[in-house]
């Protein structure tokens, strides 16, 4: 099972670029670790896809780099689902990697269970669970054509510290989040057969928007910087797919029973 | 038969006519679909996902309602979205049946179509009066945000709900190409193709722009399907090669997968990888190259699905299918039951350029607009 911290690969020799091609749909693409990972993966040579819900976000990402594709739309909202996979599949001809990065803090400022609103809870479970969910699933097709074609296909689920340990008042992110870390471990044992890898990952603490919201006036000098963190995760990405033979019926097959 | 009302894929009580090569009839359920494999077979499915290919908009020089209804364009590249061939209808929505909806207004070269964000042009008239070639404007990237905020699938008056998206696209579903849903697909869910693969049957897919099964017009009907653009994939084109190699069976799920597979293995009976354009019909006097059976719905006599069937299965066969069809009250339409046809040793014709029953094949592209190549500006 693949470790939930994200780590640099370090030590060892240079690993093939397996990016070069490599069409990537990433929410939440606009800002924070999501902007770093699409301009990371742009630079590596993949071609790119990012959402967000803001129309002027999107717009000013694509007006500095035209080569990424900008789609506007809420993961959190199931109507929007379907519109935002057609148009990743359209913009990028077909998708193998899948980044559910889009988050929600739930309260803001963060407040207790006990003090937490229903309301609040909800919009963390949308966008922390069922919005990956979702897209997900009407993305699988199409991952999974990558798998038959030879091609890597993955879903890479961006989870947190907060998935795993019990901190008081991260309660409705925690548990949404550790709701998605179990559901990508899931996931990815049921569609082995399939030849697409689901991982959920922990890019650590960041400079990000996200966490100026949870912890406003942090020490910014000990947060990572999302460039570096990106770089980590796509690195324990990229050692993820390499071990993973994705086509279902690969060009030797198995003896049949 | 029953129409199936509900939008429900894989309702528990789905069932199954299976027909064997002998001619001989079975019926089980359509979720046990899986015992009718063997190990060394290969099945093979249309990915193509659904388009919301209907949209309600006005004509502008009449300022009339109408409905226009994405038909077909020359290729599956998701950047070439400039031009498709499409029915235009007048007022009105799916809940009135095609054959009695109003005609559109007369419809000519250069009128403005307004729907909703998108603006498309009549580019040609294609030698019927609710059948045009229209231009959109913007790029392909707008084209896509206003066909996702305006488009519907296209429905028939059979079911009364507003289909969803999501209630079109078979689980398998990827490129949207599809203008209806290539229905046949839903009979697969991830658990099957589990199932498949652990038993040492092997899946594969092609992807195929599954075309409108109904125009509301006979004289247009008659002439379905149109010609409709497929991609086959090395990995696909080498799994069907191993199969017949190894003396498994290639299993077609839905009559667009037959259309793709035949055209591409026409020259000389093999199968090769790469793009095509399926422009035959297939009937009974189609000599099968690569396909030895099919899963389809449950299609009415004289419909293009059912004579499709007639490659596959002896002419007493198939009025045996339709009395037991009819008997049992099977459910039909894209959300009925199934049937299963293997195919029997038939003495065929071979594969004509032009099908000898019938109309010839509509052409949707006709010289007269841009050439192919052009088309992806």
């Amino acid at each position: 099972m693949a470790k939930h911290k994200a780590e640099a690969s370090g030590k060892t020799g240079k690993p093939p670029n397996v990016w070069n091609g490599m069409r990537v749909a990433i929410t939440g693409g606009t800002s924070g670790l999501g902007r770093a990972l699409a301009l990371g993966l742009h630079d590596s040579g993949a071609r790119v896809a990012v959402v967000a819900r803001g129309q002027e976000s999107v717009q000013d990402l694509v007006r500095n780099v035209p080569a990424l594709h900008g789609i506007v739309g809420d993961v959190s909202s199931k109507d929007d689902i379907y519109p935002i996979a057609i148009q990743l599949i359209s913009a990028l001809g077909g998708v193998d990697v899948l980044i559910n990065n889009a988050s929600a803090l739930g309260p803001i400022p963060l407040v207790p269970l006990a003090d937490t609103t229903c309301e609040d809870l909800e919009i963390a479970l949308q966008t922390n669970l069922l919005g990956p969910f979702r897209l997900t699933k009407a993305m699988l097709g199409s991952l999974a054509a990558s798998a038959r074609e030879g091609r890597h296909a993955a879903v890479l689920n961006i989870s947190s510290d907060a998935a795993i340990n019990a901190y008081p008042n991260w309660g409705a992110y925690g548990a949404s989040k550790a709701a998605l870390h179990h559901l990508s471990q899931i996931w990815d044992q049921e569609l082995s057969l399939q030849g697409v890898r689901v991982l959920s990952l922990d890019p650590g603490d960041m400079d990000t928007p996200l966490h100026e919201l949870a912890v406003p006036g942090a020490d910014r000098s000990t947060l990572k910087s999302p460039e570096s963190a990106a770089r980590e995760v796509l690195a324990t990405l990229q050692n993820l797919l390499l071990e993973t033979k994705g086509d279902p019926h690969p060009e030797t097959p198995k003896a049949m029973q | 038969m029953i129409a199936a009302a509900i939008p429900a894929q894989r309702p528990p009580n789905a069932r199954l006519l299976a027909i064997d090569a002998a001619g001989k009839i079975t019926h089980i359920l359509r979720s046990n679909f899986p015992d009718l494999l063997r190990a060394g077979d290969v099945v093979v499915a249309n990915d193509a996902a659904t388009l919301p290919a209907s949209l309600l908009g006005v004509h502008g020089r009449t300022g009339a309602a109408i409905e226009v209804r994405l038909a077909g364009r020359p290729s599956l590249e998701t950047q070439a979205v400039r031009y498709f061939s499409a029915i235009v209808f007048g007022e009105g929505n799916y809940l009135t049946p095609t054959e009695h909806r109003p005609s559109p207004p007369e419809l000519r070269p250069g009128d403005d179509l307004r729907l909703g964000p998108l603006h498309a042009t009549v580019a040609s008239l294609l030698d019927h009066p609710r059948l045009v070639l229209l231009r959109f404007e913007g790029s392909p990237e707008e084209i896509w945000r206003g066909l996702v905020r305006q488009g519907k699938p296209i429905q028939y008056a059979h079911v009364h709900m507003p289909l969803a998206l999501w209630d079109t696209w078979t689980p398998i579903a990827a490129l949207p190409a599809a203008y209806e849903p290539p229905s046949a697909g839903f009979i697969l869910n991830w658990s099957t193709l589990d199932v498949m693969i652990r038993r040492g049957v092997y899946f594969a897919t092609v992807t195929h722009a599954a075309g409108i099964s109904s125009t509301g017009d006979p004289v247009l009907d008659a002439r379905l399907p149109f010609d409709e653009p497929y991609r086959i994939s090395e990995s696909t084109a080498r799994l069907v090669g191993e199969a017949r190699e190894r003396g498994g069976r290639v299993i077609a799920i839905g009559t667009t997968v037959v259309r793709a597979l035949e055209h591409a293995a026409e020259i000389d009976g093999v199968l090769r990888a790469g793009k095509g354009l399926a422009t035959r019909r297939i009937g009974r006097d189609t000599t099968l190259q690569i396909v030895d059976a099919i899963v389809s719905g449950t299609h009415e006599p004289g419909t293009s699905h059912h004579e499709l069937l007639r490659a596959f299965v002896a002419n007493e066969v198939l009025e045996d299918m339709n009395a037991e069809l009819e008997e049992q009250r099977y459910r039909t339409h894209e959300f009925g039951d199934s049937i299963f046809a293997e195919r029997m040793n038939l003495k065929g014709g071979s594969v004509s350029p032009r099908n000898r029953t019938g109309e010839p094949p509509i052409r949707l592209f006709p010289p007269l607009v841009p050439k192919l190549g052009s088309w992806s500006q």
